[in-house]
């Protein structure tokens, strides 16, 4: 599904990325750990296309196709899904326009007819019951005076209608309580499927409890230090990043 | 230099003279000779005053713009604009065309005893001395070439009086339609009276035929009585080779409520001035007003509120959306006077700028001579917000279609605080329209 190649990348002239290679396949779930300033939010952002970043060098195929060359809503029409790590406010846009908006754009580009009102309604309803989110916060405004809780259960609601094939979710689990971190995590295991991939981008192995991971890798300095199975998180969680340093050295 | 400018308008004020000579009472001559004399001494405004420094009308001015006869009216055209301005068909409406009333597309529904809503021509002739006091009170020239300008050609416009304690549901709608085959001008001018208790709501809206580049300066002038209440819009959706100037001055007493939403779209050039005066103790004044020139177009938007007494409040937001060469001028003051303690005024000003080259000169003027005040100004001036730009495009939204959204979004809370649906919904087909929004 996803191939990532010797990916470079940086912002103003600071290099972030010093050569990522991963590989995720469709089925799996892969979570990317990794201390502050390793990296891992700009990879996300990376595959998600924000223009802050430039890629220097390497290449990232998804779904066989140059990820790289596509633009921001194209990634997002082909099935890529970024959860934030701080979801935007948008004054004055509604939640429900937006997300239809969002559904329809999708429909859209792959000329499908617009979705019909009441089954837009109808399945938002019963997305919404299932992240226990109030009902008033379809007619808010986007992310606009929510706490960061119904920020992170919007951006999973988002996800949940939009269904996307690849779904990269950056420290979702950043600023939840644990009775959040439940049901956000419920909103993720449901969309697990043989089709779909997803990557939990975290800096605790505490969401990966609720989330469990078929591979887990270690991000420092741009460059994946290591890789294993989800006892990796473990360990680290016992012994914290210390042993990054023996590595780098 | 400026006496060659003005002399374009005396000749078409001694043609309008003659013309007119033998339908007006004296009082009426007179005050027009005051308003021309006056715009003589004055002149036409160049950037050297302070008050003109940002818009540059003196040269749009040069045209011979002439005041427009009836005899070029074109029935089709002015039921089509008609039909572009009508917002819906429970209002009273009233049509001016070339700044003279149209019977023919004016609708008058039952009004309650003792309103009036007619031309004021019409009033002139049927109640010369109450309208004589009351033109003449306004006329203090002040120091505004074009309110003098208006004086001096002063002849239709609506007249609006509601008495004590009564109430008109329905709005009254004013369309001003500018129909020529050559270069013209007119002067609407516009008398509205709420006595005390009372209340209505007014929505003007001035328009014209493509093709030919026309002048509009209007002016009206609101009087409301203790506790009255006004719901005032104001949507200029002038043709583009169009200049709208306009003045309304509005005069408040005690515990009032007036509200102004004012829409700028149209115009090469336009310059709205509105002034209220707080003459009384608690009252209310809020002004909101959404400004989007695109293309070269100019768009002036001042405001100055006088807080005269205690006790009063006022709330002001301008927004402004600026793209290609666009301008846009900016200037609120607000002027509390000694007496005028407790006050509480907020203004603010919010602009953005699609295009690298849209300017925006914004100025917010606050003097404050009471001591227990509260007053609040901000001006921001912005771009898009590319975060919100890049999270609706990471969900699949168009990049045009997201930008289009954010733009609907700024200008929403100006668009929602308009009271009438109609009027509501008119400006989102306009916002729509102008935007190419689709409804997700």
């Amino acid at each position: 599904m996803l191939e990532i190649k010797n990916l470079h990348a940086r912002s103003d002239d600071t290099e972030i990325l010093r050569g990522i290679n991963l590989q995720v396949s469709a089925g799996e779930v892969h979570a990317i750990m990794g201390p502050n300033g390793s990296g891992k939010s700009t990879l996300a952002h990376v595959l998600a296309g924000r223009e802050d970043y430039e890629v220097t060098e390497g290449e990232v195929l998804y779904q066989g196709k140059d990820l790289l060359e596509m633009e921001i809503e194209e990634r997002a029409a082909n099935g890529l899904f970024m959860a934030y790590q701080y979801p935007v406010e948008i004054p004055g846009v509604s939640n429900k326009y937006f997300l239809k908006a969002a559904m329809n754009s999708l429909r859209k580009y792959h000329k499908q007819p617009l979705i019909d009102t009441m089954d837009f309604l109808a399945l938002l309803k019963e997305k919404m019951k299932l992240l226990g989110m109030e009902k008033n916060m379809m007619e808010r405004s986007v992310n606009e005076g929510f706490s960061g809780g119904e920020k992170k259960r919007n951006e999973i609601l988002q996800m949940a209608m939009l269904q996307p094939k690849l779904a990269v979710l950056d420290e979702t689990d950043s600023g939840l309580d644990i009775d959040a971190l439940r049901i956000v995590a419920d909103g993720v295991n449901t969309l697990r499927s043989p089709e779909r991939a997803i990557i939990v981008v975290t800096h605790y192995q505490r969401l990966l409890d609720y989330i469990v991971p078929d591979k887990v890798h270690v991000l420092a300095e741009g460059r994946i230090a290591r890789s294993g199975d989800k006892s990796l998180a473990l360990e680290l969680e016992a012994n914290g990043y210390a042993f990054l340093e023996t590595c780098s050295a | 230099m400026i006496a060659t400018e003005t002399d374009t308008y005396q000749i078409e004020h001694a043609r309008f003279r003659e013309e007119q000579s033998s339908i007006v009472s004296t009082w009426l001559r007179e005050l027009r000779e005051r308003g021309l004399n006056r715009f003589t001494e004055l002149g036409i405004p160049t950037t050297r005053d302070e008050e003109w420094r940002f818009t540059n009308i003196a040269p749009l001015l040069k045209k011979p713009f002439k005041v427009a006869d009836g005899a070029t009216l074109v029935g089709s055209q002015i039921d089509e604009l008609v039909q572009q301005a009508a917002l819906d068909d429970d209002f009273h409406r009233l049509v001016f065309v070339n700044g003279r009333l149209a019977e023919q597309w004016s609708v008058l529904h039952e009004l309650p005893p003792g309103v009036v809503v007619e031309s004021l021509a019409e009033s002139i002739r049927q109640n010369p001395d109450s309208i004589e006091r009351r033109l003449t009170a306004d006329a203090e020239l002040e120091h505004s070439a074009f309110l003098a300008l208006n004086t001096a050609f002063i002849e239709d416009g609506a007249n609006i009086s509601v008495p004590d304690g009564v109430a008109v549901d329905r709005p009254i709608h004013l369309i001003f339609l500018s129909v020529n085959d050559e270069p013209s001008v007119s002067h609407p001018h516009n008398i509205v009276s709420l006595g005390k208790n009372s209340r209505a709501t007014i929505v003007e809206s001035y328009l014209g035929v493509e093709g030919t580049a026309y002048f509009t300066n209007a002016v009206t002038e609101i009087e409301l009585g203790d506790s009255a209440d006004l719901d005032h819009h104001k949507l200029q959706q002038e043709q583009p080779n169009a200049l709208h100037v306009a003045t309304t001055r509005v005069r408040q007493q005690s515990g009032s409520k007036f509200r102004s939403h004012y829409f700028s779209f149209g115009g090469d050039l336009a310059r709205n001035e509105l002034n209220c005066q707080l003459d009384g103790e608690g009252i209310e004044c809020m002004l909101n007003g959404l400004y989007m020139p695109t293309g070269d177009q100019l768009m002036d938007c001042r405001t100055r509120i006088d807080h005269a007494q205690p006790h009063c409040n006022s709330f002001e937001l301008y927004k402004g959306i600026l793209d290609d060469r666009a301008k846009g001028v900016f200037n609120g003051k607000i002027y509390v006077h000694q007496d005028a303690q407790k006050t509480d005024a907020k203004q603010s000003n919010q602009a953005i700028l699609l295009s690298d080259d849209a300017v925006i000169d914004t100025k917010p003027q606050l003097e404050i001579y009471a001591d227990d005040v509260r007053c609040t100004h901000g001006a921001t001036v912005g771009a898009l917000d590319e975060q919100a730009l890049y999270y609706l495009r990471s969900r699949g939204i168009p990049a045009d279609f997201a930008r289009t959204m954010l733009i609907f979004a700024f200008a929403n809370d100006v668009v929602q605080s308009v009271e009438v649906p109609a009027v509501r919904r008119h400006l989102e087909s306009i916002l729509l329209a102008e935007r190419g929004l689709p409804d997700a």
